[in-house]
């Protein structure tokens, strides 16, 4: 079993580094890069925009291409959250909170390189799991019905009661207004629409995650920047040099576990059809920040907090192939664009193509190891150019930041109603921020609401109403029986950390 | 360096030549001008998902039309998302959508939308897709009648997954329950797909989904289909006979055609008739049907395509009255 997957991934590694696949994974991870970083572009319109173009070459170069570019993006979103604070991608939105304030303290650099190494490790990880466990994994996923997927949630919003520091009612308000905008929109099992003020038909498609995250993060952040700085905002410019670099390498031990916590969850969270790599992001961010031994650091600039969501949503992008290859089912937006191409090129995906089709199986994978190394290097070698947009006068910075959350605000749904929305939501989001609201958990809200809603109906319906279901499933009471720890968790440590203040005093 | 430059100048000079000349060209007929959005009814993994992008792929393989297709998936309400915005692109000669039976189910069921179909503008009927029952094979179900009698023994505890309330497949499990006389418990998830991983994981027991959305499932031996929903056997199921054949009436087939919105102009409906005419004829388009036991038989485009969806429509309010709508949203 072993020897025969070792074989296969040694033609796999051979195919990959055949000069066209070569040349296809470069391409890839570098389009991946512009791709990620643009906001409102991200991988799965990426992928789409550019999937007509693969039809010139082999499929196995053409899923190459595609998968590097999926893979650059990844990491590509965490350039625009740290250099201009605003997420490039959904998957990139947990990296803003701990990277933007470390390029305010004017250590981009670090940031960037914290993301570089963690995206690798995450990289890693997931490709090895997925090169030794993916039918067994496969199976696994499929084991994971509507109440594996509610509680599956629960877990993630408890990961999240942690992160709002000592004031949970206040984290509580935030996740509660969060589910609140989730529920706008058409209900998802009668079909009827629910909450459409005013009668607007904008608000039927619901509200988008990335309006949101980028109306909070994008506008809101440039509001408060104004008021604080009355407009006299100084540079954060860093000089990159080699001995920088060597010191920031030093560092790479400050994050590393969060980074394979985030590698490991990622992957998991990734191979569940439909979750993603942006719960798997923010949920990782969420847990590095409970079990850290300095929780308060966590959204002030702690290298570890840009770490972990982003080692988790590299993970879960390999991750997300595993369900698309092996039941044909996407596990996340982007792997559902990847199917259309398979489709296209001839390829059905199932549970027999690794069987039928080892080759291209292979290939990718195989291609996936390199692309690793390639998005790493390319990522070390950007840095001191990612790093000259800091260098930017805020006067010209300011514009164009605002041009990038417009487009990035109308990009998802192309419509004007969402750009209205979003610049509300910034002015919201100033005024929460003004009250010291964390925003981070109706961020997190948004995206896991409709699934976790979903998921709950499901399990009633099809237990008749009684929630007894839940009883019955294993899986389901180890998620539940975590999410609970979580919760208690803090309280536990503000405890025993009064304690030990006393013994002090 | 120089005389690189100069040859750079001379390229680009050529170059935007060319783009006025083919300007000069484009003015005969129309074409689109920016790219297409391409609206899918359904969520993606799905059968409609399928097929839009594989068209897309025929279309831009093929360079059948100057601007790309771009495939926008709004699954929300059982297709009403869609239908709102289609609606809502009225005039827009630059929207076409990809729709289901819940074509003519949603705005029934939900009259507050205020969709008329009739509005919009039929473009071409590209395949009749069918059904088929699917059971797991450790169900241990060979035949019809096994099933009914088990789902009869179960009642209320026998799960049916399906693609969402008023979806077609919510209508076929209706006409089953009222065929057969027993009473299941629907659960709608967001798409064909899911639903196929649901019964393969074993949280549902049984399901009516397209062939497209099993085929990969059946060859793994990991679902087996009963019976099928057609008027005759498809050459795909050979050996899976048809509920007509059985003595049971229930016939159902799904549409898939493409429509734009209402108030598109002239030019454009012929422009598009004509492009997924192109497409249907196409080798890869009917390859796919073969293999996947869709009719894909007949073209029916334009006008005659206005008339097939008033008896479509008509067809399933009649459908609806007689089972119900609360059999189909299990209300």
């Amino acid at each position: 079993m072993f020897q025969e997957i070792l074989v296969h991934l040694g033609e796999g590694l051979l195919e990959a580094f055949q000069p066209l696949n070569l040349m296809m994974i470069f391409l890839g991870c570098f389009a991946g890069l512009f791709v990620g970083a643009l906001p409102g572009l991200g991988s799965v319109n990426g992928v789409a925009i550019l999937l007509p173009i693969t039809f010139l070459v082999p499929p196995t170069s053409a899923i190459i291409f595609l998968a590097a570019l999926y893979y650059g993006a990844m990491y590509g979103g965490a350039i625009s959250s740290i250099t201009l604070g605003i997420p490039g991608a959904s998957t990139a939105v947990a990296t803003v909170f701990d990277g933007r304030p470390m390029a305010q303290k004017g250590l981009a650099d670090q940031a960037l390189m914290a993301a570089a190494v963690a995206s690798f490790i995450g990289g890693s990880v997931s490709i090895v799991l997925f090169t030794l466990f993916a039918p067994p994994l496969a199976k696994f996923a499929l084991a994971f019905g509507p109440p594996e997927e509610f509680s599956l949630m629960i877990l993630a919003f408890a990961t999240f009661v942690g992160l709002g520091g000592d004031d949970i009612p206040k984290t509580i308000f935030s996740i509660l207004i969060g589910l609140l905008l989730a529920t706008i929109g058409l209900d998802i099992i009668s079909g009827r629409p629910r909450l459409i003020f005013f009668d607007i038909p904008g608000f039927m498609h619901g509200i988008n995650f990335l309006v949101l995250a980028i109306g909070i993060y994008g506008i809101g952040e440039m509001l408060w920047t104004l008021e604080t700085t009355q407009g006299q905002v100084t540079i954060h410019s860093v000089k990159t040099s080699w001995s920088r670099f060597v010191g920031n390498l030093k560092l790479i031990k400050t994050y590393i576990g969060g980074s394979m916590l985030g590698s490991f969850l990622g992957f998991f969270v990734g191979t569940l059809p439909a979750a993603g790599a942006t719960p798997a992001s923010l949920m990782s961010y969420g847990l590095t920040k409970t079990f850290s031994k300095d929780p308060e650091s966590f959204g002030k600039g702690n290298p570890a907090g840009v770490a972990a969501p982003e080692a988790a949503n590299n993970s879960a992008s390999t991750g997300s192939m595993l369900p698309m290859i092996t039941l044909g089912i996407p596990g996340s937006p982007t792997t559902a664009v990847l199917l259309g191409g398979m489709i296209i090129w001839g390829l059905r995906p199932g549970p027999l193509l690794f069987s039928e089709h080892p080759d291209f199986v292979w290939g990718l994978i195989g291609s996936m190891y390199i692309a690793n190394f390639v998005t790493l290097v390319l990522n070390l070698a950007l840095i001191p150019l990612f790093v000259r947009v800091l260098a930017t006068p805020f006067t010209i910075l300011a514009p164009l930041i605002f041009a990038l959350c417009v487009v990035g605000g109308f990009a998802p749904t192309q419509d004007m109603h969402d750009v209205w929305l979003m610049f509300i939501f910034g002015v919201f989001g100033y005024l929460l921020r003004k009250l010291d609201y964390p925003v981070a958990p109706a961020v997190l809200a948004i995206v896991l609401g409709p699934l976790a809603e979903a998921s709950l109906r499901q399990t009633l319906i099809s237990g008749q109403g009684s929630a007894a279901v839940f009883l019955e499933r294993p899986i389901a009471l180890t998620c539940f029986f975590f999410a609970l720890m979580l919760v208690l968790y803090p309280v536990y440590q503000h405890f025993t950390r009064k304690k030990a203040k006393a013994a002090d005093a | 360096m120089k005389k690189s430059l100069k040859k750079l100048i001379a390229g680009i000079g050529a170059l935007s030549f060319c783009a006025v000349a083919s300007v000069g060209v484009a003015d005969a007929a129309w074409e689109p001008k920016k790219p297409v959005e391409f609206v899918i009814m359904a969520g993606k993994g799905g059968g409609a998902d399928q097929m839009a992008r594989l068209m897309q792929g025929i279309i831009q393989q093929n360079n059948l039309s100057p601007r790309p297709f771009i495939p926008i998936n709004k699954p929300g309400g059982s297709g009403a998302e869609a239908l709102q915005y289609l609606k809502s692109k009225s005039g827009d000669d630059h929207v076409v959508m990809v729709t289901l039976n819940s074509y003519y189910t949603t705005p029934i069921m939900q009259p507050e939308l205020g969709i008329d179909i009739n509005t919009f503008t039929p473009i071409g009927r590209m395949a009749l897709d069918t059904f088929l029952l699917w059971v797991r094979p450790d169900s241990g179900l060979k035949t019809l009648d096994e099933y009914v009698a088990k789902v009869k023994a179960a009642g209320k505890d026998w799960k049916v997954g399906g693609t969402g309330s008023g979806q077609e497949d919510s209508i076929l499990t209706a006409m089953m329950e009222a065929e057969f006389g027993y009473d299941v418990t629907y659960i709608p998830f967001p798409g064909g797909g899911t639903v196929a991983k649901n019964l393969i994981g074993g949280h549902i027991d049984s399901t009516v989904n397209n062939p497209s959305e099993q085929s990969e499932f059946y060859r793994a031996g990991q679902s087996v289909p009963l019976v099928q929903f057609n008027d005759e056997r498809s050459p795909a199921y050979a050996d899976v006979p048809t509920a007509k054949e059985l003595g049971h009436d229930i016939v159902y087939y799904m549409q898939r055609s493409i429509n734009g919105p209402p108030g598109m102009s002239a030019e454009a409906t012929e422009w598009y008739i004509n492009l997924f005419k192109t497409v249907f004829d196409s080798a890869e388009w009917q390859k796919f049907c073969n293999e996947d036991g869709i009719d894909c038989a007949t073209w029916v485009g334009g006008a005659d395509l206005a008339a097939f969806h008033k008896t479509g429509y008509e067809r399933h309010k009649a459908l609806i009255e007689k089972v119900g709508a609360k059999a189909i949203t299990g209300e």
